[in-house]
């Protein structure tokens, strides 16, 4: 009996081991391939330099304009989520009866599972042309779409995680707010909002985190032109994007440009491991507030 | 359960008692005419009525689930979230029927103010936590509003130990003080009322006596409505006592007649611990 336990309890933590060894291989390939890579190319030029053209014949490797193509289709994207998930979280939580929210919210869900090819071709086929009755001088690939698709897409992000932070601030403040004669709205916005503020922060930034994250929606609707620019109407390219491009074969093996992919993945995860710790250090220090 | 022997129909009949009056010219502030509550079909309170006098204390008292909180929170209309809730009778302030549909209920609320029974100030700053009633109140003038809170606060007996302490957080306040501030967040509105349930349960007992003492101030300016659990701090701080059994006014009247010599017996048993 006691050497099985023993069995059991080392499987157990082998099993939690592999994801941990994971996280470490990749962590460890990124560097030291991006290590290669700085060889040939200095550091200066990748984060200064304004060309991202290494298929070209004449090269250049700066990451801004990948930089700004994530950037872009990011920020239009949690302009698009923050507003309508917090809104959504807001009514989920101080207006909706049970019976509704009971309904709602698993549906809200679903926009996180539809698979990440259908938005892009949504953006591509559906959501650019009708922008373009708008906006005339849209590209047919661009930022906005896809950004607009992705706040979309990770709308359930924001307003499931603020959701819970809303339900997480005691009724007593509530009551509170009632008391003093404040309306609904005003509790809501006054009140509860600012009182879950930590946790809709970090709703916000897990969000910002996925949507960066995200590839095949930017790889389908916005285009594969790396260019250093905020403008939403012209085609650009994300980070991921270009490893979706780079990653599909025509690249041969060992090349500086086939190395590319590990300098802007390893530029990818940094971002996405920095949202990630803020997230945790805010929720760390500021949940407890309430105990 | 023993019976009713004196009220043998209380939908028919009631309670025959009348607050005590400090003087002629005072009146009556709030009123409650055969209030029925009901929660789905439960019934919370069974026919009340009562006068509340004008700038006095009036204490509810009776053992946990007897209706007092259910009841207190009629005056403000805290019950109106509740499902299933469903009132009948009359309760009115100034005369006015406050459950009448013309009536605004974030307006009567600032009448009306209220303390809870745990302490519950706002993640904000102190200063921020009584700025509250005002700013939803839409006013703007800084001065105005700075003056307000600083006189609430010295109201609320607060002030001179937090002065040096406006910006700072609210929760970071001792148990005691942070139930003045609620008090003082209350005041800010200028009410005529306050409501105060259980106020000093989640106290120690002199954070409770500052309370006790401070209600007792403000008795000067302000109707007081208090729920408490303590025989010796209704007795303390009140002018009247009403005394709720199972949804029931047992009784009603001068405080010191209450607990010196009650009319019904359940009353005397239970203010000497005989039950409840």
């Amino acid at each position: 009996m006691r050497v099985k336990e023993k069995i059991i309890e080392k499987v157990l933590a082998a099993c939690a081991l592999v994801t941990v060894l994971t996280t470490l291989g990749i962590i460890l390939i990124l560097a030291v391939e991006a290590f290669v890579f700085f060889q040939d190319v200095s550091i200066l030029e990748f984060l200064t330099s304004t060309q991202w053209t290494p298929l070209f014949t004449e090269k250049n490797y700066g990451i801004l304009p990948l930089l700004s193509g994530t950037a872009l289709t990011t920020l239009i994207a949690i302009t698009v989520a923050l507003p309508v998930g917090l809104t959504i979280a807001v009514y989920l939580n101080e207006y909706a009866h049970e019976r509704v929210r009971k309904v709602l919210k698993p549906m809200l869900e679903i926009l996180a599972v539809v698979p990440t090819v259908v938005y892009g071709f949504f953006a591509l086929m559906i959501v650019t042309p009708f922008l373009k009755t708008f906006i005339p001088g849209l590209a047919g690939f661009n930022a906005l779409s896809p950004g607009i698709v992705m706040g979309i897409m990770i709308i359930p992000f924001v307003s499931s995680l603020s959701e819970d932070a809303l339900s997480s601030v005691p009724n007593s403040l509530r009551q509170a707010s009632f008391g003093m004669g404040s309306t609904k709205f005003q509790t809501a916005f006054r009140v509860m909002v600012p009182a879950a503020s930590s946790g809709i922060i970090v709703s916000a930034i897990l969000a910002i985190s996925r949507a960066i994250g995200e590839t095949m929606i930017v790889a389908i609707a916005a285009g594969q032109q790396p260019r250093f620019t905020f403008d939403p109407t012209v085609p650009i390219e994300t980070i991921t994007a270009y490893i979706v491009q780079v990653s599909m074969g025509d690249v041969p093996y060992g090349s500086i440009a086939y190395k590319t992919i590990f300098a802007a993945g390893i530029t990818l995860f940094i971002f996405t491991f920095i949202l990630n710790n803020i997230s945790y250090w805010i929720k760390t220090k500021y949940q407890e507030k309430y105990e | 359960m023993e019976s009713e022997t004196q009220n043998p129909n209380p939908k028919a009949s009631k309670v025959e008692t009348k607050p005590k009056m400090d003087s002629k010219d005072q009146s009556f502030k709030l009123q409650a005419n055969n209030v029925d509550v009901f929660y789905g079909d439960f019934q919370a309170i069974k026919n009340i009525s009562l006068d509340i006098l004008e700038r006095s204390i009036t204490a509810f008292i009776g053992p946990s689930g007897c209706g007092k909180s259910t009841f207190l929170r009629l005056f403000n209309r805290m019950n109106d979230y509740i499902d299933g809730f469903h009132m009948e009778g009359e309760i009115s302030l100034d005369k006015q029927d406050i459950y009448d549909p013309s009536i605004k209920v974030e307006e009567l609320r600032k009448t009306v103010g209220m303390v809870f029974q745990k302490p519950n100030p706002f993640p904000k700053s102190i200063y921020e936590n009584v700025a509250y009633g005002l700013r939803i109140q839409g006013i703007k003038d800084e001065d105005f509003i700075e003056k307000r809170v600083v006189e609430s606060l010295k109201q609320a007996t607060l002030f001179s130990e937090i002065k040096d302490d406006l910006d700072k957080q609210a929760l970071a306040l001792s148990g005691g003080q942070q139930q003045r501030l609620c008090i003082a967040r209350a005041l800010a509105v200028k009410p005529s009322v306050l409501l105060m349930d259980e106020p000093t349960s989640a106290l120690d007992p002199i954070s409770s006596g500052k309370i006790e003492d401070l209600v007792h101030e403000l008795k000067k300016n302000y109707t007081i409505v208090i729920v408490t659990h303590n025989m010796q701090q209704a007795g303390r701080v009140s002018d009247n006592t009403a005394f709720l059994y199972m949804g029931e006014l047992i009784e009603y009247g001068d405080t010191q007649k209450i607990f010196t010599n009650p009319e019904k017996d359940r009353t005397q048993n239970y203010i000497t611990g005989r039950f409840g």
